[in-house]
């Protein structure tokens, strides 16, 4: 709703409609603010959209699961209220092995037949202590990050209070939190299990979108800022919207609507205005002016500041910065469309409503990615696999069913080129699911592959990265997405960020476009 | 310069095109490197050519100074958005002095700009520094590219140097302005000449290919003879430049992107040049930074210090009185200017001691045949430039 004196001016504008962008706009129209998204795209949803990738097929374009959105936030927004239903929650996880019986995994507990009693109460140690671990550290991740380097109490505070948090998690636990913490996860699983399997399934999900292998350093913090998030998310676990994660944003925008926000669709923004080195408004690509008192990107920070911004207005220094962020993405998406449901070796019909993992081995992870770091992808790809449908049939024609997967690595800039290498690397997919879902490829009716590449086209976001950048010791809390624009702030005023590339990052979290929106309500002009 | 190149491993610092010259002329065997080449600190008697400076003409071997090349559609835009100056206002066969500072609003580098056409610049400085240059261009459209052994330099400075010029045959050379670029011949060799210096006198700067350098050398010390013409080193062209007001770097500042320490940084503002310094240009590196510290103020400011006595206060520390308890700031530079017959100095003074006319005591020490004597003098903060003489802007200058 535009402000009622000045027509086309706006409190906030809101450049794209992703999960972040939408909760930030709620949050601010709910605030009294007059409010209006800008979405490049014909839908809402960002990076996290329901597509139609065959006729009768649809499935979540990107993220697949949702698990990390705090629980408080969820009740905040009131999605339910707004047509959020739940086609599935506390989803199970199942690591699929060539040859052996598969894993399950839930919390506390680990089942395989021939799993060891040492490593099965090892497992019940293990998670007990991590989830103790992530929930000490999940509190930093609802609160605006502390600036470095001022004397400003609130920022000391801040710190101490991160400190606190540690500290009280008792001398044994504090001491092993700092031991693990700059570990890799590859010797922290070898410390703690024997099986090969228990110990890739749970690599995994320290390496998942993310740009490193179980052998690469931080690889232990990665895992436990999943946790983090899990653990604040609290115990919905992993779990499936009804219609796929596009359903998600159609919530967050009739939430939107009903406070009072406008959005617009296709009306992709081609520069933000400045003026007296303020942020002033916008510029579309079809040459529309918007003016507004406070600018809020969703878009990545590399696009937000390098190109809608651009570094005319920046100092070199803060150019520099945004334009080394590590923000080259290694996760694919293979969706199927198939006639049947599948059926996985040894796979119960329940395990196929949760998550299956094909990581087999902490060396197949780290092979995988070696591949990676040369520009190549490896013939033995690990991958999430889930085939929502059997818990949403909506998503496919009656009977049949769509598998949407993870495949990792999927290097952004492919040596040879994704045009050349697309094929092949959708036959290794193929081949790899095959093995353990025989016959699986006499049933396919489409299928598509979404690279890197490809969604930094599609989502337009730098480099394909999910998390808009690598999560990572150096970019993360305080110094993500860099130094100077850690607060959702940035170096123009009225200019500010509210995506996964600020802390605390992506996976579809949703806390970033809050927090932001609490910043602008601080510190931005409003009317 | 691929003789250079060949004989890196037995003679690490490289030759100028002059050195031979140099090598010839020098009477005290006094070389010191700088910026990778070995170059000349005395020929003869810093005095000697100290004087030519102020009285005759002299040469300066300016070829070390690092050149870099910026073309480009967006050359102006870059160079706007580097330099705390509107590089707009500079017109083509102009140049002027800029300095550009990092995003904490700390000083990199001061140099000169150099407008060669509608979009090709050239930045003249003390420091490499091509990867701040580089990073200053992501986004833009502009090529920088470092020239510097691509061309060699001459600094004709003195009263005498314009009748010089004329004698060796650079017609209308009287014309040029402070601060303006001509093309000209000497002999069957073409130049460009830039009225510019660092010893705030009448002077140029000639611009050439290395391989005429020496012809041009040689074409410009028969013409000069009759006017005193002399080679320079380092020692004597730092006393000029003192008296100038002119800072120098690693000396009177540490660039921003070299120094360690907290706090070593140096802002335009404190180092007086604030008038070098444009807020309503536009965006520029360091400028929110800038506009923040003008609003707080600053703690400290460079200042030129007339010092009682006669001996140069050289790395003196600065008090309020002469009891020495409170310190005020150091001393950078330190001469005993010929000219003026005074002791003067630039030093960093704490706030609110560096307005003019305000008195600070120096501490000055004096090695007595190896007994050490520390002496307090008292010191005016006085305006600077020390020596800044009619003649160095007289267009057509005074003929000799």
């Amino acid at each position: 709703m535009p402000h009622p004196k000045l027509p086309s001016r706006y409190d906030c504008i809101v450049i794209g409609a992703g999960h972040n962008g939408l909760i930030c706009a709620v949050t601010l129209a709910r605030s009294g603010r007059s409010v209006l998204v800008l979405e490049a795209a014909a839908r809402v949803g960002g990076a996290a959209p329901t597509c139609e990738f065959a006729p009768g097929f649809r499935v979540s374009a990107g993220a697949h699961l949702l698990h990390l959105m705090p629980a408080e936030l969820l009740r905040e927004l009131k999605l339910e209220s707004h047509g959020l239903e739940w086609a599935a929650q506390r989803m199970g996880t199942t690591a699929l092995l060539a040859g052996a019986a598969p894993l399950t995994l839930s919390h506390g507990a680990a089942d395989q037949q021939g799993l060891s009693t040492a490593d099965a109460a090892a497992y019940a140690g293990y998670t007990a202590r991590m989830h103790r671990f992530a929930a000490a550290l999940a509190p930093i991740f609802s609160k605006i990050p502390p600036r470095l380097g001022t004397t400003a109490w609130s920022d000391r505070l801040a710190l101490l209070r991160m400190g606190w948090q540690i500290r009280r998690l008792g001398r044994r636990d504090m001491r092993e939190i700092l031991r693990i913490g700059a570990m890799n996860v590859y010797d922290l699983l070898e410390e703690n299990f024997d099986s090969a399997a228990l110990k890739g399934a749970l690599a995994f999900d320290a390496v998942l979108g993310a740009n490193f292998g179980p052998r690469s350093p931080g690889t232990v913090l990665t895992l436990l800022y999943r946790l983090a998030a899990e653990s604040a998310a609290g115990d919905s676990g992993l779990s499936q919207p009804k219609g796929g994660m596009g359903a998600l944003c159609n919530a967050l925008a009739k939430a939107a609507g009903a406070a009072g926000a406008g959005i617009r669709t296709q009306a992709p923004v081609a520069r933000i205005l400045v003026e007296a080195d303020r942020a002033c408004g916008v510029v579309l690509e079809s040459g529309e002016r918007i003016m507004a008192r406070n600018v809020i990107s969703n878009a990545d920070p590399k696009t937000t500041f390098l190109k809608l911004l651009g570094p005319l207005h920046l100092d070199t220094g803060f150019v520099r910065r945004v334009h080394h962020m590590r923000s080259r993405g290694l996760a694919a998406k293979l969706h199927i469309a198939l006639n049947r449901a599948p059926s996985f070796l040894a796979v119960s019909e329940a395990a196929l409503r949760g998550r299956l993992l094909l990581a087999p081995s902490l060396e197949h992870i780290e092979h995988a990615y070696n591949h990676a770091k040369y520009g190549e992808f490896s013939a033995a790809p690990v991958m999430e696999i889930t085939v929502p449908s059997i818990n949403d049939p909506t998503l496919a024609p009656a009977g049949q069913h769509v598998l949407s997967a993870i495949v990792q690595y999927a290097p952004y800039a492919l040596k040879d080129g994704w045009e050349k290498g697309r094929q092949r690397f959708l036959d290794t997919a193929l081949d790899t699911l095959e093995r353990f879902a025989p016959g699986l490829r006499g049933c396919i009716v489409a299928a598509q592959v979404l690279t890197p590449a490809d969604m930094e086209q599609e989502f337009r976001l730098s480099g394909g990265h999910w998390h808009q950048g690598d999560l990572a010791f150096d970019q993360i809390l305080m110094v993500r997405p860099v130094p100077g624009a850690a607060q959702y702030r940035t170096p123009v005023a009225g200019l500010f960020l509210c995506g996964a590339g600020c802390h605390p990052g992506g996976g579809v979290m949703g806390v970033a476009g809050r927090n932001a929106a609490h910043q602008v309500i601080k510190s931005g002009w409003s009317s | 310069m691929t003789e250079n190149v060949a004989s890196h491993f037995e003679q690490p610092l490289l030759r100028t095109p002059f050195h031979q010259r140099a090598r010839a002329l020098s009477q005290v065997d006094s070389f010191i490197p700088w910026a990778g080449y070995t170059t000349v600190d005395v020929f003869t008697t810093v005095e000697q050519e100290y004087f030519a400076i102020r009285n005759a003409t002299t040469l300066f071997d300016l070829t070390p100074m690092i050149k870099y090349r910026v073309v480009g559609r967006d050359a102006l835009a870059y160079l706007n958005r580097l330099v705390t100056r509107d590089v707009a206002k500079l017109q083509p066969d102009r140049v002027a002095y800029c300095i550009w500072c990092n995003d904490e609003g700390h000083l990199i580098d001061d140099g000169t700009i150099f407008r060669l056409g509608d979009s090709e610049y050239r930045i003249c400085t003390a420091e490499r520094q091509i990867d701040w240059l580089l990073d200053s261009g992501l986004g833009f459209d502009v090529q920088i590219s470092e020239v510097t052994e691509q061309i060699a330099a001459l600094a004709v400075q003195g009263p005498t140097s314009c009748a010089v010029l004329k004698a060796a045959g650079l017609t209308g050379v009287e014309r040029l302005k402070p601060f303006e670029i001509g093309c000209f011949t000497l002999d069957r060799y073409t130049m460009t000449v830039s009225r510019t210096g660092f010893t705030g006198d009448l002077g140029y700067e000639l611009w050439m290919e290395p391989a005429q350098a020496v012809e041009i050398w040689d074409a410009l010390m028969a013409a000069g003879r009759s006017r005193g013409i002399r080679a320079i080193g380092s020692q004597a062209l730092n006393i000029a430049r003192i008296e100038a007001g002119f800072l120098s770097p690693q000396v009177d500042f540490v660039s921003a992107e070299h120094t360690i320490r907290t706090g070593r940084d140096r802002s335009p503002l404190e180092l007086g040049l604030k008038w070098a310094v444009d807020f309503n240009k536009g965006h520029f590196t360091g400028r929110r930074a800038l506009l923040a510290e003008r609003q707080r103020g600053v703690q400290r400011q460079l200042v030129g210090l007339d010092i009682a006595g006669n001996k140069p206060a050289h790395n003196a520390l600065l008090y309020t009185d002469g009891s020495a308890k409170r310190e005020i700031g150091s001393v950078s530079s330190a001469i005993w200017s010929p000219t003026c017959k005074r002791n003067i100095a630039l030093a960093m003074v704490d706030a609110p001691h560096f307005r003019i006319g305000s008195t600070v005591w120096a501490e000055i020490y004096l090695s007595r045949e190896l007994v050490w004597e520390r002496r307090m003098s008292r010191a005016r903060v006085v305006e600077r430039p020390f020596f800044a003489p009619q003649r160095r802007r007289a267009t057509p200058p005074a003929d000799f």
